[in-house]
């Protein structure tokens, strides 16, 4: 910050100088050397040792006074201020989104009279005229038909409230890709790939921003309105991320150093994860198993305290009116039995399959939007894609309301009193059991009806969410997967029901099922369902089974859903092992080096070094006897992003490492404020000035930005070993010697060209550094 | 600008926890009993305002239906749920994201559409030649570097707030090129 002050001293203008602190944060931050450039990645070690100098200069000087103890301890606990902060402002923020959104689906359908900024179920909360027969109906409440033409029934009505709910969904995705569009193009699709690099060492400059976070709050509330077939949960892991970003900027101790801001981020993914689901543990662990790169212990604890604060503040916003953080919150406790597990682990297979087809589905598709003519109409394509959504979904009941009340009525079991056509069995009259412990019953023409309904809206949603998620506007894909999975859950359980029902006296079903007892329930094969299906697509294993869990509240299901992840992980991982987020990394050639690869090939770091045999000789800076001019050509011709300083061109022996950007700020600090310094001056890397005449020119000592300890392997060290010393040290580049002389480098990009070369696929699909 | 933002958004949490504590509405807790058919009596449903350990059927269905040794038949029947929301909160929320909204779609609509009209007229001729060199580059913010060597020398606050918003465009163009032309990232 001081470097900001200097330049608004600049300008000369009495009357700046009272302003400029407040006027400061207008002006463009010079940037310092350490900083990184957009799309580069960090140097994890020496942000290590960065905080451990920052913090040992902290405690040595707290022992001089009180105040700066009383500093010392404040730098101790700002990281769980900073906790408190995101927990809170996630928190609210779902909570303000789970409110719009419930607002603004139920507006393709009706308004409330009464109060207009009430959903269909708040409007009709106060009304005494709601009757037994038609419990979701009052008159406060009015459709669009009924309101212009003061009919309710017929083909007129009909077609007319189609129409309109055409026309909102279209109006909702148009104001979602136009904000997008003009405001915050970051703010498009999930989030959680880019996460993933950014939290490997990635920088991606505006990403995580104040901007991003508005935009992506506001579209994602008229991305899910618009009927499309997406979820919130990805983007709700970006804007908590964002949030995380927003409040690191406060303390210094998180927004100087990247390493730090990293644990921060992996606490905010959690806390996002906590309110999307109302699953706290599950948020900590999808953390760790899906989101992070580095979790130290410590961020495990204060993760889970931002995931609690979060889940807490959005409890207490209580967006759904019943002290429930989620909207399918069930609460049966029918127990299962073992000769179940076989339609479990089927539907397992089925998760598993139905997540390997959409990921080449979804990867070969979103591959032609970046390459063909599809990719230069964005908002066309979101236009349509909404377009024929909302056609295909006003027609089935099941697709037209949110995806979210699908599945929360698909998980629920059939008490006496539901009305929907799912749970339109055949009553005995004269049952007199309570209303959770109904025994099975026969099916009536509701329950086929909504059958072969929910069949169609099965294919509607594997087929159009293929084509919805990597739209340029905030989408998530774990809604959409859940309730593919639901959908089909629920068909099966219906289908073993009445199985049981109808042929008790099969050898399978004699044993557990009685006539006139509880077997089966559907809702619960609905759950092992949607687990399975959220397992195939992404490939939790651990965080899936939590989430499901605590979204249910039946501890007694671990074991069918455990059975239907495993089941599904398997089939899925049988053709191929990345899941959806680490496809679209590879498709979008982020430099991310997953922990879960391994590298089994017999290459040696000769192999991959460069500069290979072709290649002209590597461009290293000597000890003392190169000029600045000397520097800046070589700046400008090359774009390597260091180079290595050797004691002199004939012995070839290594000093260090300078990275480019610290080389240019520099030189071009030294040009501006030091005198004498011209383009034929010496540029040195020792201790003391070489020995020269007084009429050269002053020399420039630079040995301030020189790494003295870079990573050197030999020639004949194991490609393997070295692709561990990346991954695990978290490395940029690493040099290769033999003898003690300097033979190559290899950059992590090599690394990773080398591995998918390994892999048969595109080495030259690697983009970034 | 982050202390503000931050401030704004604690006080944003901070309001929105207050006001769903503070405006309780009397209507806004409550117990709903929903009673099937039974023999020949219809179905119903109950609701009063009574608190949580007094929701059942025995409190709530008044007046009872049935004679003294059918309650309990009935009454198992019979499923009570305890109801609370927050009609202020609700409220607020719709109407502040709403005005949210309504103020970025202004200012979109004046970015894309009366800006260029408003800058066209101030500056005539020599923007218009400008702009001809930069044919298909129909984007928002295409001339921010034009405005930027543009600016006459107002006031420095208000150079300052005019500079940082034309960074804040070069940026976002940036990020669009990068996007939504080269789609190198987020494709």
């Amino acid at each position: 910050m001081d470097s900001a002050e200097g330049i608004s001293g600049a300008t000369p203008s009495e009357e700046m100088n009272g302003a400029g602190n407040l006027m400061d944060f207008l002006d463009e931050p010079f940037p310092d050397v350490g900083t990184y450039e957009d799309f580069h990645t960090i140097d994890w070690l020496r942000e290590k040792s960065r905080d451990t100098d920052r913090h040992r200069k902290i405690t040595s000087k707290s022992k001089e006074s009180i105040w700066e103890l009383i500093k010392s301890l404040l730098d101790a606990w700002s990281g769980w201020v900073v906790m408190l902060l995101i927990g809170l402002l996630s928190g609210t923020l779902a909570g303000v989104i789970d409110l719009a959104v419930d607002w603004m689906t139920d507006l393709k359908e009706g308004v409330c009279l009464s109060a207009f900024w009430y959903s269909h179920e708040q409007c009709c909360w106060t009304s005494n005229e709601t009757t037994f027969d038609d419990r979701d109906k009052c008159p406060q409440w009015q459709k669009w038909a009924e309101l212009m033409t003061g009919h309710s029934e017929g083909a007129g009505p009909y077609l007319l409230n189609y129409f309109l709910y055409i026309l909102w969904a279209l109006l909702f995705s148009f104001l979602a890709v136009s904000l997008v569009r003009v405001f915050a193009p970051y703010a498009c699709g999930s989030g959680i790939p880019e996460i993933k690099t950014i939290l490997s060492g990635f920088i991606i400059r505006g990403y995580l921003g104040k901007w991003t976070l508005l935009i992506k709050t506001v579209t994602l509330v008229l991305a899910v309105s618009s009927g499309l077939s997406l979820g919130k949960e990805g983007p709700l892991v970006h804007v908590a991320c964002c949030c995380g970003n927003l409040f690191c900027s406060l303390f210094s101790k998180y927004s100087k150093n990247e390493g730090k801001r990293r644990e921060v981020l992996s606490a905010a993914a959690a806390a996002g994860v906590s309110v999307a689901f109302g699953a706290p543990i599950g948020g900590v662990l999808f953390s760790l198993e899906e989101v992070s790169y580095y979790f130290p212990l410590k961020t495990l604890w204060r993760s889970f305290f931002a995931a609690l604060v979060a889940a807490f503040t959005l409890r207490s916003i209580n967006p759904f009116g019943n002290s429930r953080l989620v909207l399918f919150y069930v609460e049966y406790h029918t127990p299962w039995y073992m000769a179940e597990l076989v339609p479990f682990i089927l539907l397992g297979v089925f998760g598993g399959l139905w997540g390997r087809l959409f990921i080449r589905a979804n990867i070969a598709w979103c591959r032609r939007r970046k390459t063909t003519l599809l990719g230069k109409y964005p908002v066309l394509e979101v236009i349509a894609v909404t377009g024929i959504t909302a056609v295909l979904a006003f027609p089935n009941p099941y697709t037209r309301r949110s995806t979210s009340e699908l599945i929360s009525e698909l998980f629920n079991d059939c008490g006496a009193l539901e009305s929907s056509q799912l749970c339109d069995y055949i009553n005995n009259p004269n049952m007199s059991r309570p209303v959770d412990d109904i025994p099975d019953r026969p099916a009536g023409p509701g329950v086929y009806t909504a059958l072969w309904q929910l069949a169609l809206a099965l294919v509607f949603k594997i087929l159009i969410t293929i084509f919805t998620f990597g739209m340029k506007i905030p989408s998530g894909l774990f809604i959409p997967s859940m309730a593919v999975g639901a959908i089909a859950g629920r068909i099966v359980g219906i289908a073993v029901e009445q199985m049981a029902y109808h042929h008790h006296d099969w050898i399978i079903f004699k044993s557990w099922c009685r006539p006139g007892a509880d077997c089966v329930t559907p809702g619960l094969y609905a759950m092992v369902g949607a687990a399975a299906c959220l397992g195939g697509v992404t490939r939790m294993t651990v965080s899936l089974v939590v989430i499901m869990f605590e979204l249910t509240g039946g501890l007694e299901y671990i074991v069918p859903l455990m059975a239907a992840a495993v089941t599904s992980k398997w089939v899925a991982d049988a053709f191929g092992k990345e899941g959806i987020y680490e496809s679209h990394i590879q498709l979008n050639g982020y430099p991310y080096l997953d922990v879960r690869d391994e590298f089994t090939h017999r290459t040696l770091a000769t192999d991959v070094m460069r500069p290979r045999r072709n290649d002209p000789p590597l461009a290293v800076l000597t000890q003392d006897t190169t000029t600045v001019e000397d520097v800046e050509t070589l700046i400008k011709d090359t774009d390597y992003n260091g180079f290595p300083v050797v004691v002199s061109r004939e012995s070839e022996r290594l000093i260090g490492f300078v990275q480019r950007r610290d080389l240019t700020l520099a030189i071009k600090n030294a040009r501006q404020k030091q005198d004498g310094v011209v383009s034929s001056s010496v540029v040195y890397f020792t201790e003391d000035a070489p020995q020269m005449q007084a009429s050269n020119p002053q020399p420039l000592k630079l040995r301030r930005i020189l790494n003295l300890s870079p990573f050197t392997v030999t020639d004949h060290t194991p490609m393997e070993t070295v692709v561990d010393i990346f991954r695990k040290l978290g490395l940029r580049q690493c040099l290769v010697t033999r003898s003690g002389r300097l033979l190559g480098i290899i950059t992590k990009k090599d690394v990773l060209r080398h591995m998918a070369q390994m892999m048969n696929q595109d080495p030259e699909s690697i983009m970034f550094n | 600008m982050k202390t503000l933002f931050v401030l704004e958004a604690i006080f944003l949490a901070c309001f929105v926890l207050l006001s769903q504590v503070t405006a309780k509405n009397s209507e806004d807790i409550r117990c709903k009993c929903i009673c099937p058919p039974y023999r020949d009596i219809e179905g119903q449903i109950y609701k009063q305002n009574v608190s949580l350990k007094d929701c059942n059927c025995l409190h709530v269905v008044e007046p009872m239906p049935v004679d003294g040794k059918d309650v309990e038949a009935y009454c198992l029947r019979c499923e009570c749920k305890y109801e609370e929301r927050s009609s202020g909160t609700i409220k607020f929320t719709i109407i502040m994201y709403l005005s949210i909204l309504g103020l970025l779609l202004f200012y979109m609509v004046y970015l894309t559409l009366l800006e260029p009209m408003l800058k066209r007229r101030l500056f005539g001729h020599s923007q218009l030649i400008q702009s001809e060199d930069e044919v298909g580059d129909q984007q928002p913010f295409a001339n921010a570097h034009n405005v930027l060597s543009r600016s006459h020398s107002r006031p420095n606050v208000l150079n300052k707030v005019e500079h940082a918003q034309q960074r804040w465009r070069r940026q976002v163009q940036e990020q669009r090129k990068s996007v939504f032309d080269r789609h190198v990232v987020l494709s």
